[in-house]
């Protein structure tokens, strides 16, 4: 109590004192004291979005020898040919496949567990608590070499299935804590509501727990996808012999970077930005509706 | 809430209950059975591998013969011994681009929390949408805008800022490429996003209003950052400096695609331990090491700064 | 599902025997006996956590009561889940589906019971509660005022035998919440069907119910209808919680008779002995209480004009307020503490300004008398405690 009312006290002070300062009628500098953050906020922006620019304007390069690092001359050989590549588009395809079925497998499971913790008392919820914070507090190369240990001493097979096993260990952790934060925060008197106006257990969840908790499902089904498809340390470990994109990549990177690669990249992000623009445009118009 | 002495109203019963009732057995069974695959899940290949790991840790053997467990921790020490270089290297690189990450994150998710204003949804897919180009794509893009012959290392170079830096042994030379400012900069680009995102959902929490009281309290902009701002951003601070520092410690990408040998990570060499020399009691030694010394950084971290209930 | 296929129009009657609710060792209602008649409108009046709420919950069948049985129209519905009971509930903050329009949120139930054309009844529905142009909302798109009769709507809608109301108007603005309290008693009068209606605030219930039931500490204190409640308070809590009263500790001097003789400090007072709820035998403690509008002030200097009979205390103004229809005194009378007096604003005597020195002065037949074991204090300060 003593300390904050003399931190006020001295506060004050510099506040009187403070216009005089203010009226060195430096304008560029005053100007550049209100908008520090913004430009400090901007700067970073460019930072996050440089290499992409680069990978966009890289997509168009005719590089000379097996790397893409140099800038030639303009083409638009990648673009046209986007599967040029041998094994490029079948590693993507793949990849694909396993982000769509890890993404499954992660959200059902994921969404489970997140209604139990959310919605009911059991012992061992510590634990299982536990067990949820873990894989995300652990770095990836610890996991994927104690996970393929795992696999190597039960002699299994690395390959599509232990990669799909391992994508959906580590998203489900993920796709429980968007879910819980979700139904956490949904009034229960609204289930009660649903009981109290006939709806049976089955279909108070049907008509309205699920539709409420859809938008947690569907960010953490989202974040378990992109994860999944970026992913990899741990594909690295648990793949074997398997290519899948992220690995295409890494090893283009020691054998020569082919062009198409950009070119996905460029894709994949003008997708993601394109879907984010369309649903938000469709979301404004239903809103004004 | 008070609670007043009364006597008993007259409708006052004694204490007899005829019969309680009780949940049912099969309701009460419900949350366990919503657990039980996904947990199952995690246990069998997530909790199993990490104590098959333990066990591999103090085998013997070799690939030919098969690997025994011979109670050897000398792995351990061993693998200290010869590795410590890399486990610093890997903490000092991490902790410099936890640091930066928050030094760079801080301004962009205070901007889009109170500045950004109508521009905000814009801002938020900028900061987001580079995650959908691969991550490896994007790293090797460094490598073009570090290029020794590029515009960066050129400006850098007229600046004199890299004889700057290798003299502070950073930069090795006149080149960025291969050197640790490179994969610190790798580094710091690749988790920035987990810094900005935490950082921005507990900056939008606090009322703008606050930042008006405090100035209507005589607090000066720098003052109400110190005193208002920043306290109540320390979930956010807490949560992505560990979602930064933790995948940072363990990387190994950004040491092997923009570093040279002399960069190398704990990562890197668990990596090559266990997918090309094939010395799987190593690996396995060296990751636990990384494991309980992550697992105690993060548990003294989140008792200092007093944020338990994050988990 | 065992519902009846055609709803009753007319109410059922509620019968609760000996139901009570524990969260491990902490007992939220004590075992309590309770009849609702059918087409009444009930009220369960209490301070939060009083178990009103969870009284209500019991017979909605949200909440399992853990001793006794839950009765509707003749029925044994204790083990009943809600969605079997033809029982409807306005809950607090009204808990419409946010992802479901007006209109379904008005046709949920008639669906999940199988109804196969519901247009006609919910549009119905909705210009009854004014809401009509409205169907095509989403429900954050209405005011709070707007959002409560789509609760009720939703609920009316199914015809049920008992509608619950939990705090349904706490959070309406006050102009707001007196339009719907004179709206919601019409809707009851018209449809017919039993409510019982759990409020923190005493006039609310006042104002709607035929029958209120105070309640405390998990127990009913006292029930009846509101004037008689008010009038006649059986503890210290009713008299404090319904409106105000002055308690003033008394010794009885004389007992036997139509009326005690009551000693407070040097005044004597009497009391009908009717009116006194506690064992007044001569020479015990009871608390004496009169309600601070029936009180009467009179200028020290004029006491002598005082009606004859009347219970009289001398004192000094300490505090006056002026509220328009009325002005609130607090007067100091030696040996007894501050009471209040609401004097209407018909005459006003200029002489009557703090530091005045004046006689209270009432008729005995206002005085009630009250165990004086209890707490003198109890529900005081306590109704405007948000629920």
């Amino acid at each position: 109590m003593a300390a904050s009312s003399t931190t006020a006290t001295t506060a004050k002070t510099t506040a009187t004192t403070a216009p005089t300062n203010g009226r060195t009628p430096n304008k560029g500098l005053r100007w550049l004291r209100r908008n520090i953050i913004t430009l400090a906020g901007l700067g970073t922006l460019g930072y996050l979005i440089l290499p992409n620019l680069v990978v966009m304007v890289f997509s168009f390069n005719k590089p000379n020898g097996r790397f893409n690092y140099q800038w030639q001359r303009f083409s638009t050989d990648a673009w046209t040919d986007p599967c040029g590549v041998a094994d490029l588009c079948g590693s993507l395809g793949l990849s694909l496949q396993i982000a769509v079925w890890a993404t499954v497998g992660a959200t059902v499971l994921g969404t489970m567990i997140a209604f139990a913790l959310a919605r009911y008392r059991f012992r061992a919820r510590a634990g299982v608590n536990t067990l949820i914070f873990l894989p995300m507090a652990m770095p990836e190369v610890v996991m994927a070499a104690s996970l393929a240990t795992l696999f190597l001493n039960m002699g299994i097979q690395f390959g599509f299935w232990t990669i799909l096993i391992a994508h959906i260990m580590f998203c489900l952790s993920f796709v429980v804590t968007a879910v819980k934060a979700r139904v956490m925060s949904m009034d229960p008197r609204l289930e009660q509501a649903a009981q109290d106006l006939y709806a049976s257990p089955t279909q108070t969840f049907l008509r309205v727990t699920l539709p409420i908790a859809a938008p947690g499902i569907a960010a953490g089904a989202l974040l378990s996808f992109a994860l999944s498809f970026d992913d990899f340390i741990i594909t690295n470990f648990n793949a074997g012999s398997t290519v899948t994109f992220p690995m295409f990549v890494w090893g283009s990177a020691q054998r020569g970077t082919p062009v198409q690669i950009n070119v996905i990249g460029t894709a994949m992000f003008l997708v993601a930005v394109l879907c984010v623009v369309v649903g938000q445009l469709a979301g404004k118009r239903r809103k004004r509706s | 809430m008070t609670t007043t002495e009364t006597p008993a109203p007259p409708q006052e019963q004694t204490a007899a209950p005829l019969e309680v009732r009780k949940t049912p057995a099969r309701k009460r069974l419900v949350p366990y059975w919503l657990l039980l695959p996904g947990i199952l899940w995690l246990i069998v290949f997530f909790a199993a591998p990490l104590v098959y790991q333990a066990s591999t840790s103090i085998q013997t053997g070799s690939l030919e013969e098969g690997f025994k467990v011979t109670w050897h921790f000398a792995t351990y020490w061993d693998a200290l011994g010869e590795y410590w270089p890399q486990f610093l290297r890997s903490v000092g690189y991490a902790g410099i681009a936890t640091a930066l990450c928050l030094l760079l994150g801080y301004p962009l998710a205070y901007l889009i929390a109170f500045k950004a204003g109508r521009w905000r949804n814009v801002v938020m897919i900028l900061v987001i949408a580079p995650f959908f180009t691969s991550f490896l794509i994007r790293t090797l893009a460094w490598k073009t805008i570090l290029a020794d012959g590029g515009p960066v290392v050129a400006a850098l170079n007229s600046l004199h800022l890299l004889d700057v830096t290798s003299a502070l042994g950073i930069t090795e030379g006149h080149r960025v490429l291969a050197t640790p400012l490179a994969v610190v900069c790798g580094l710091t680009y690749n988790f920035l996003p987990f810094m900005v995102l935490p950082l921005y959902t507990s900056l939008e929490r606090i009322d703008p209003r606050l930042h008006e009281a405090a100035g209507d309290l005589y607090a000066r902009p720098a003052t109400t950052f110190r005193r208002v701002t920043f306290p109540l951003s320390m979930p956010g601070v807490v949560a992505g400096t560990l979602l930064t520092f933790i995948p940072a410690a363990g990387d190994y990408i950004n040491a092997e695609l923009l570093g040279s040998t002399d960069q190398k990570m704990i990562g890197n060499v668990i990596q090559s331990q266990f997918l090309r020399v094939l010395d799987y009691p190593t690996a396995a030694a060296l990751s636990f090491i990384l494991m309980a010394a992550i697992l105690a950084m993060v548990t003294i971290y989140i008792r200092k700064s007093g944020t338990e209930d994050l988990v | 599902m065992t519902k009846t296929a055609t709803p009753q129009s007319s109410g059922g009657d509620v019968r609760l025997q000996g139901i009570s609710k524990t969260y491990g060792s902490f007992t939220a209602v004590h075992p309590l006996d309770l009849t609702v008649p059918a087409g009444s409108f009930f009220a369960l009046l209490g301070a939060s956590g009083c178990g009103k709420t969870t009284t209500l919950r019991m017979i909605a069948g949200l909440e399992e009561p853990t001793t006794g049985t839950v009765e509707l129209a003749g029925q044994d519905v204790t083990v009943l889940p809600p969605y079997k009971r033809q029982v409807n509930t306005v809950f607090q903050n009204y808990a419409l589906f946010p992802h479901l329009d007006i209109y379904e949120n008005v046709a949920f139930g008639l669906r999940r019971r199988g109804v196969k054309s519901v247009k006609k009844q919910v549009e119905e529905m909705l210009d009854l509660v004014q809401l009509g142009p409205m169907a095509r909302r989403k429900p954050q798109q209405l005011s709070g005022g707007q959002q409560q009769r789509v609760a009720v709507a939703r609920a009316l809608i199914n015809h049920p035998q008992v509608l619950l109301l939990d705090e349904p108007l706490g959070a309406l603005d006050l102009k707001l919440r007196r339009q719907m309290q004179l709206e919601l008693k019409r809707i009851q009068t018209e449809v017919g069907i039993t409510f019982v209606h759990v409020t923190h605030d005493q006039e609310e219930a006042m104002t709607m119910a035929d029958t209120v039931a105070v309640m405390n500490g998990g127990r009913v204190e006292q029930l009846g209808a509101p004037a008689d409640l008010y009038e006649n308070p059986a503890t210290t809590f009713v008299a404090n919680f319904l409106g105000t009263s002055n308690l003033i500790e008394a010794e009885v001097v004389e007992a036997g008779g139509d009326e005690l003789l009551l000693k407070a400090a040097d005044a004597k007072l009497r009391l009908p002995a009717a009116r006194c709820s506690a064992s007044a035998r001569t020479g015990e403690k009871v608390l004496a209480g009169v309600r601070p509008e029936k009180v009467a002030l009179r200028h020290a200097d004029d006491a002598g004009s005082i009606t004859e009979g009347h219970n009289r205390l001398p004192g000094r103004i300490k505090d006056a307020s002026f509220i328009g229809v009325s002005t609130q005194y607090v007067i100091d009378v030696p040996g007894l503490g501050e009471l209040a007096v609401y004097e209407q604003n018909i005459e006003r005597d200029g002489r009557l300004v703090p530091g005045a020195e004046v006689v209270l002065h009432w008729s005995p037949a206002h005085t009630f008398g009250l165990d004086a074991t209890q707490d003198i204090q109890a529900g005081a300060d306590l109704d405007e405690e948000a629920a």
